[in-house]
């Protein structure tokens, strides 16, 4: 009873705290999330006051099979779910924002709506929250798994879970009331920063704590993946996250760099957000789900070790490619670009030793869905990282450099690559996960599949497109030296390729859609009646041997 | 330090040591006897079975 009170008075006093700062703030989107953590504090202590049985609520809601004692599969689940529900967020605010620059109507004339405040919406939505929540929850499935053991701090993986969430809340609610501190991808301000460094903390105890407690002589390299994601993005956060607040109790803050310093600790964070955050944990999930799914082992194990450190020692290098012809020292853009070209091999390394483990089993992407999923999702990884290493080259850069060729390439990346391994994980997981036979539908992955690859190729195609010829139009000269067009004439330009790529993001969450109803019906139990993927084809008369022909 | 002193020691010994360290985890997958042991690494993910229920 005492430990229920102590703990019920400190959940009060740290609410009590952030009311007072809401009361202190001086500025409101402050005073706004204070109340938003002072709620969150109440709704613990509620939780830890009525003792209900939560976990058997939840259980009960989510139809999640009861603890058997085995693998801590709840937070896991719940993953899956966030997971789900981020995602359609983002890609929904993706949308959205993609349909605001074909019509600009759609800011709304309302500040809230703009399309400078929805974007980091969209962007860390679908890369922290869907992205994040599905990296969390497949760690710490693939950690127990492979190490045969629960996880260790049960607790503590509950609050990295809904340490998380809150993470997510107060980011993506400030990028609405306009806190941002301008920094791409890392645009939530102090207090917001802060936080997210004690989750991951517990994160990495949570995680290295189930890895010392293995049964299994040997740390599988999915794992290694997924340690040097969680260690390489607490380091990158928090020095491209030094800044002084102006109050404790505002939400404004100052960067501790300054100038050409600044800007290349922002992208040093930056391209590195895409390589530990986007790449190499996803890389974790490639080395576990692609050979459960395959049911082969990966095709050569030395070469994940050779990947895995390859891209350790290279990609830290490579964050200058983002600031060519700016004014960070010549021979820095040059290390960057060096370093971007021979990330290359590597990656492809990993590409290749992902492709190669359904050698000898090709015909299953024929006869399953989820592996389809795979195979498209490698083949983008394989043609971004070689797109990816190509822009970076000086004199292309200076033709693609903010144009909608990188936002082609990005995507790419993302709806490709990351959008497509993560669909294939859930699809791999729920059935397990909630202890059904099967999907509820392999046919409707198989629409996801094409929804989804045919809405990349409308993305990726149009904005290639606008992106070249935005850059051309921007470099054109007449003869007599002045520059052919407005910048607004390129706009107009690219109207028609705006309108392709919202078609093409409109498929891609079409497919999401899909996703959404499979997963849904999964887990309420249903199993649809379908012609399945395969047939087992048998011809009795050509069954028999050969009848005996007399020699002549 | 000065930020003299710490770049030329990054492009010099802090370099060598880096490379040394890269070449060493490359070379180390290529140790005799690696084969078989990397071998049970990769078919140990199908130990498990049945998603840990037994």
């Amino acid at each position: 009873m005492d430990g229920v009170v102590l703990k019920a008075g400190g959940w009060l006093g740290l609410a009590l705290l952030a009311l007072v700062m809401a009361a202190l703030a001086v500025d409101a989107p402050f005073a706004v999330h204070m109340g938003i953590v002072a709620v969150a504090c109440l709704a613990v202590l509620w939780a830890t006051v009525s003792r209900a049985d939560f976990d058997g609520i939840a259980r009960g809601i989510l139809k999640m099979p009861a603890d058997e004692g085995v693998y801590d599969d709840d937070p896991i689940r719940w993953g899956v779910i966030a997971t789900i529900f981020w995602g359609a967020a983002g890609l929904i605010a993706g949308l959205y924002i993609a349909l605001q620059l074909a019509y600009p109507a759609l800011n709304l004339g309302f500040e809230y709506t703009t399309f400078g405040r929805l974007r980091p919406l969209h962007t860390s939505g679908v890369v922290f929250a869907f992205g994040g929540n599905a990296l969390i929850a497949t760690s710490f499935y693939v950690v127990q798994r492979t190490c045969r053991a629960r996880l260790a701090f049960p607790g503590a993986a509950r609050f990295v879970f809904w340490g998380y969430q809150l993470f997510l809340v107060l980011a993506a609610t400030g990028y609405l009331m306009g806190v941002t501190e301008a920094r791409e991808y890392a645009e939530p301000e102090w207090y917001v920063d802060l936080w997210l460094t004690i989750v991951w903390v517990v994160y990495f105890v949570v995680f290295v704590g189930t890895i010392v407690k293995r049964r299994e002589p040997h740390i599988y390299v999915a794992n290694w993946f997924y340690l040097s994601f969680i260690i390489t993005i607490a380091m990158l956060h928090i020095v491209n996250n030094l800044s002084v607040p102006a109050t404790i109790f505002g939400s404004k803050s100052y960067s501790a760099f300054a100038g050409v310093q600044d800007a290349l600790t922002q992208w040093w964070y930056g391209h590195n957000a895409v390589a530990f955050f986007l790449t190499v944990p996803f890389l974790a999930m490639m080395y576990y789900f692609v050979p459960k799914q395959a049911e082969r082992p990966i095709y050569s194990y030395r070469l994940s070790i050779i990947h895995f450190w390859s891209l350790i020692f290279l990609y830290i290098w490579a964050g200058p490619h983002h600031l060519h012809y700016t004014a960070l020292p010549d021979w820095a853009q040059t290390l960057g670009m060096v370093f971007s070209v021979v990330l290359w091999m590597p990656s492809w390394g990993g590409m290749i030793n992902g492709l190669m483990t359904l050698n000898g089993a090709w015909d299953k992407i024929r006869t399953d869905p989820i592996i389809r999923m795979m195979v498209i999702a490698l083949a983008f990884y394989g043609m971004a990282t070689f797109e990816g290493p190509m822009l970076s080259i000086k004199a292309v850069n200076s033709l693609s450099h903010y144009t909608e060729w990188t936002i082609a390439h990005v995507h790419a990346g993302a709806l490709g690559w990351n959008g497509m391994i993560t669909f294939a994980a859930v699809y791999y997981l729920v059935p397990r996960l909630w202890g059904r036979p099967r999907l509820y539908s392999l046919r409707m992955v198989n629409w996801h599949f094409w929804l989804a690859t045919l809405g990349i190729v409308f993305y990726a195609a149009s904005m290639w497109v606008a992106g070249i010829m935005q850059g051309l139009m921007w470099r054109e000269y007449g003869a007599d030296g002045y520059l052919v067009y407005s910048f607004a004439e390129t706009v107009a330009a690219m109207h028609p390729m705006y309108l392709i790529r919202a078609a093409g993001g409109a498929m891609y969450l079409a497919g999401f859609v899909l996703l959404i109803v499979n997963v849904w019906a999964t887990i309420a139990g249903k199993v649809r009646e379908e012609k399945p993927m395969t047939e087992t084809p048998y011809n009795a008369a050509a069954d028999r041997p050969l009848a005996p022909v007399p020699a002549e | 330090m000065t930020y003299d002193e710490i770049r030329h020691f990054a492009d010099s010994w802090g370099l060598i040591v880096m490379v040394a360290m890269f070449l060493l985890f490359i070379a180390w997958p290529f140790r005799k006897g690696a084969a078989r042991h990397h071998d049970e690494a990769a078919n140990m993910i199908f130990k498990e079975d049945d998603n840990g229920r037994r």
